[in-house]
């Protein structure tokens, strides 16, 4: 299975996303700047986090601007997936692959710990290797990943399903709406959520938690 | 050349945790009577463009795709 990675100025996740890609599909991910417009045909896109454009005018917004994210737009039309962890989820709302939009934390605080989160959606490329209602593991580290979206699009995104990842056991680091830590487009493939999974993937990270998730969009073995 | 200001606020009903905090504060320096306060943006835009309406349009243009979050924030054009 083909990765690619999106690259920006000011991303800082980028290495740990490769690092995991490689060492999940076997091979190295293409990377793509932020002024190509095209992307190679690969199976998988992944957005790191970090801080593209230093957040200024709002997190993600000049990053879903750039060429990069047309390309992103186009493949993710024709059925390619997409991720976006973290900033990467800001950019996804920004550039409207996703609805709604990731407003600071509530606690006005920078937060970096590790929560728990269920799986709210088990049906789905990314999380078909979890059970349903399943608690896993994450690290977060965000100072801006309060969800929101009006009523009616929280209750389009609960009705169907499209509600991923939520924070469990009172883990909600950022006053998220619903407890939501990550959601899923209509078409179900772009997916964005705050927490990291690229950094629960093997022994050496403390844990795996994380790594299900890669191996369920890539179709790979356990 | 024209000059516009644009201003973007929250939406009613949008949580703004930035404007509580303020808002606490100023009560601690003891100004009592603060009702809610709202943080926002102000973008002062310098246009080479003479036809006013043209300017208008534009500008809005330029909230509805980048300058305002639409999902969250409203905005409004104001020509000086």
């Amino acid at each position: 299975m083909k990765t690619a990675v999106v690259l920006l100025p000011g991303l800082n996740r980028d290495r740990d996303m490769i690092a995991a890609l490689t060492k999940i599909s076997g091979q190295a991910p293409a990377t793509v700047w932020q002024t190509d417009t095209e992307i190679p045909d690969v199976d998988l896109i992944a957005i790191p986090g970090g801080f593209s454009f230093g957040d200024y005018l709002r997190c993600g917004a000049i990053a879903a601007r750039m060429p990069v994210m047309r390309a992103v737009a186009e493949k993710a039309a024709k059925g390619v997936m997409v991720i976006g962890v973290c900033n990467g989820f800001q950019i996804l709302v920004e550039a409207g692959l996703l609805p709604g939009a990731l407003m600071r934390n509530t606690s006005l605080k920078f937060v970096c710990r590790q929560v728990k989160l269920e799986i709210a959606n088990a049906n789905t490329m990314f999380t078909r290797r979890y059970q349903p209602g399943q608690i896993i593991r994450s690290p977060v580290a965000h100072h801006d990943g309060n969800y929101f979206a009006d009523a009616e699009t929280l209750a389009r995104l609960e009705g169907e399903g499209q509600v991923v990842f939520r924070y469990a056991e009172g883990t909600n680091p950022n006053g998220s709406i619903n407890d939501i830590a990550g959601i899923i487009n209509e078409q179900g493939n772009v997916l964005g959520l705050m927490p990291h999974p690229e950094n629960l993937i093997e022994a050496a990270h403390g844990g795996s938690d994380g790594r299900a998730l890669f191996e369920g969009a890539l179709g790979i073995a356990a | 050349m024209i000059k516009a200001r644009i201003t973007v606020t929250l939406k009613n009903g949008v949580l703004d945790p930035q404007g509580k905090a303020i808002e606490h504060a100023l009560s601690g320096l003891g100004f009592d009577g603060v009702g809610a306060v709202r943080q926002g943006k102000v973008f002062d835009v310098e246009l080479a463009e003479s036809d006013r309406a043209k300017a208008e349009a534009d500008l809005k243009a330029m909230c509805d795709k980048l300058l305002a979050n639409t999902v969250i924030e409203n905005y409004s054009v104001t020509l000086t």
